[in-house]
């Protein structure tokens, strides 16, 4: 009698473990995700000006043929953006769900760490001082710029006493930007540059080649296996900072490191699309939705849901108005805005 | 035998020094508190002890070795931390908070292990939170969010817990449903715990050994009887206490109290 009780204890406890142990649903967003992805960029490739077929979209990748002019199309024109479009995706959701795991501030958005600013503000300074500075510069630049945002930010937020918290981040953060903000329209004013610079804040992935992705992808598979290492890291980060010391972690060089990743991430995403915001906020809040809190599931279902969001968005942006494109900042911003306020009316409890 | 030994520490945030050269010894397989006024330097000193935050001058010593040469890890071992103001991102379940709290004994990509969930489901369990576990934690009363947190520590199987508070803000009965749970984790399993509590007579029921503050200073330390006295209450909390015998427990509690006439 007790002995069946006992065994049955341990069935159940076993099933429980099972239940606990395997996030089917994790697994599911994605396997799933990674498929419409794939799906995504075959259609993305295969809609524009010129009409394509899916067969040959397949062709032009696996029997490339230099002598078919819609080959030429693809291999030059389509596929360096899908492609773009997705990395630059991913870039943003993952330094995004860094963010708001680190800062433990669902608003967290590499916006609001004053890095879309602080890269904006270098390329005005770029375009006005050195013009026509070959894109590869460029893109260090707007690096640079990122990091001397975050910098700014970080520093202003930690002079004051108790050093960082959340708060404090998001304060310096909006102050920082807005100062880089009318810093950059002042050079732009200045050295008449409005048009050159209103271009690159429209964001839009139209211009990737595929020497910008031969010059992001390096960095920025080290910074996502680094991401996806320290996942587990921004799950304890994200309980407080108090209670990850008291787990043993050490969060000085956790967050230095998870600070660089988010730098060499958004880093390389602002300077292909421009200052496209809200990317960083959604796909995190998205995927923490549907796979629950742990940071294990969140960093690789991000990457692939935001992968697949910024392709459907620049479809989306192709598709509304041929063969006019829409400015993909735009399309996102009319997405992010209302989710921005749902959030914010919400009290920000879900992170 | 002290488990904790605090070494003329000095502790402060920029240039203001908290805590100037205070040494105090925890004893081990004791309950401690700390009592004292606001501001006082309490929780200061616990977070030095915790190591949350960094001593300017001293050294704070875990089993005789200085706490800041040691692995963070390993003292994560030996030591739990449940924190003033501990706050559960949303959407946790009870399960997966308590579990987080085995990160110390595991490696890599830290899957759970069968001995990990023999400490997470009997923590859960020792806290009476088995018919919560699979509740998000933010969807739970006050009491039963400082036990989800304190189940966590016990998950992390430490022989010395580390409470900031840990009845603030619940009702009479929680508050006491609490300090009961960790006499018996104290009684029963050896633990050492260290508590900073508010409500004297608390400190006095439940404590082995108390520390009263002010100012960052060390005004007395001992039994609750050696430190639960009128003028030592005078010193430390400016009030004139009355001071009577605890119908329970035989300690000395506060009966009611006025401010000190001179300061008013």
């Amino acid at each position: 009698m007790s002995a069946s009780a006992e065994v049955s204890a341990k069935i159940e406890k076993l099933t429980e473990i099972k239940k606990h142990s395997h996030p089917i649903v994790a697994v599911v967003v994605l396997f799933g995700g990674m498929f419409a992805l794939l799906v995504a960029i075959g259609l993305s490739i295969s809609f524009g000006a010129a009409d394509i077929k899916l067969a040959t979209v397949w062709t032009a990748v696996f029997q490339f043929d230099p002598d078919l002019t819609q080959h030429q199309i693809i291999r030059e024109i389509r596929m360096p953006r899908v492609l773009g479009a997705a990395i630059v995706g991913s870039c943003f959701a993952v330094s995004g769900a860094l963010m708001q795991g680190m800062t433990r501030n669902p608003l967290a958005d590499s916006g609001l760490l004053g890095l879309n600013a602080g890269a904006a503000f270098m390329l005005a300074l770029c375009f006005a001082l050195l013009p026509g500075l070959p894109y590869m510069y460029l893109i260090m630049y707007s690096f640079l710029g990122a990091g001397l945002g975050v910098g700014i930010v970080y520093g202003v937020g930690s002079m004051s006493r108790g050093g960082l918290t959340p708060m404090r981040l998001v304060l310096a953060g909006a102050a920082v930007s807005a100062l880089l903000g009318a810093l950059s329209e002042g050079i732009a004013l200045y050295f008449r540059i409005g048009q050159d610079l209103a271009f690159w804040y429209a964001g839009g992935v139209s211009g990737t080649k595929w020497v910008h992705l031969q010059i992001m992808s390096p960095w920025i598979l080290v910074a996502m296996i680094g991401a996806l290492i320290l996942s587990r890291s921004i799950t304890l980060l994200s309980l407080g900072e108090e209670v990850a010391i008291g787990l043993g972690q050490r969060t000085k060089t956790i967050k230095l490191v998870g600070m660089i990743i988010v730098l060499i991430l958004a880093g390389a995403a602002v300077s292909v699309v421009g200052a496209v915001g809200f990317f960083g906020l959604i796909v995190p809040h998205l995927t923490r939705f549907l796979v629950g809190h742990d940071y294990r599931w969140i960093i690789p279902c991000s990457i692939v849901l935001g992968g697949l969001l910024v392709v459907l968005a620049d479809l989306g942006a192709r598709m509304i108005n041929p063969p006019y494109e829409t400015p993909i900042g735009a399309l996102i911003a009319l997405i992010g805005v209302p989710f921005f306020l749902y959030l914010a009316r919400k009290g920000g409890k879900e992170l | 035998m002290s488990a904790i030994k605090v070494d003329q520490v000095a502790i402060g945030y920029s240039n203001t020094l908290i805590i100037d050269d205070l040494s105090v010894s925890i004893p081990e397989k004791k309950i401690t508190t700390i009592i004292g006024p606001n501001g006082c330097g309490k929780s200061t000193l616990l977070k030095a002890i915790s190591r949350v935050l960094k001593t300017k001058r001293g050294a704070v010593y875990l089993d005789g070795r200085a706490i800041h040469q040691l692995e963070t890890k390993e003292v994560a071992k030996k030591m739990a931390i449940l924190p003033q103001s501990a706050n559960a991102p949303g959407g946790l379940t009870v399960f997966e908070l308590v579990s987080y709290g085995r990160f110390p004994h595991q490696s890599g990509f830290g899957s759970l292990k069968k001995e990990d969930y023999e400490y997470i489901y009997w923590a859960i369990d020792v806290t009476g939170l088995n018919e919560f576990k699979d509740r998000p934690v933010e969807a739970l009363s006050g009491g039963q969010r400082q036990r989800v947190w304190i189940a966590m520590a016990l998950a992390q199987d430490t022989e010395i817990l580390i409470l900031d508070e840990p009845t603030t803000y619940l009702d009479l009965a929680h508050q006491l449903d609490i300090l009961l749970l960790l006499q018996r984790l104290n009684e029963e399993e050896g633990r050492t715990i260290v508590m900073v509590l508010h409500d004297l007579n608390h400190a006095s029921r439940f404590s082995d050994y108390m520390i009263a503050m002010k100012n960052g200073k060390l005004v007395k330390e001992g039994t609750p009887e050696e430190v639960m006295t009128c003028p030592n209450l005078q010193l430390v909390f400016n009030i004139e206490a009355r001071i009577a015998t605890c119908p329970f427990s035989d300690n000395p509690i506060c009966l009611s109290y006025q401010l000190c006439q001179k300061d008013r």
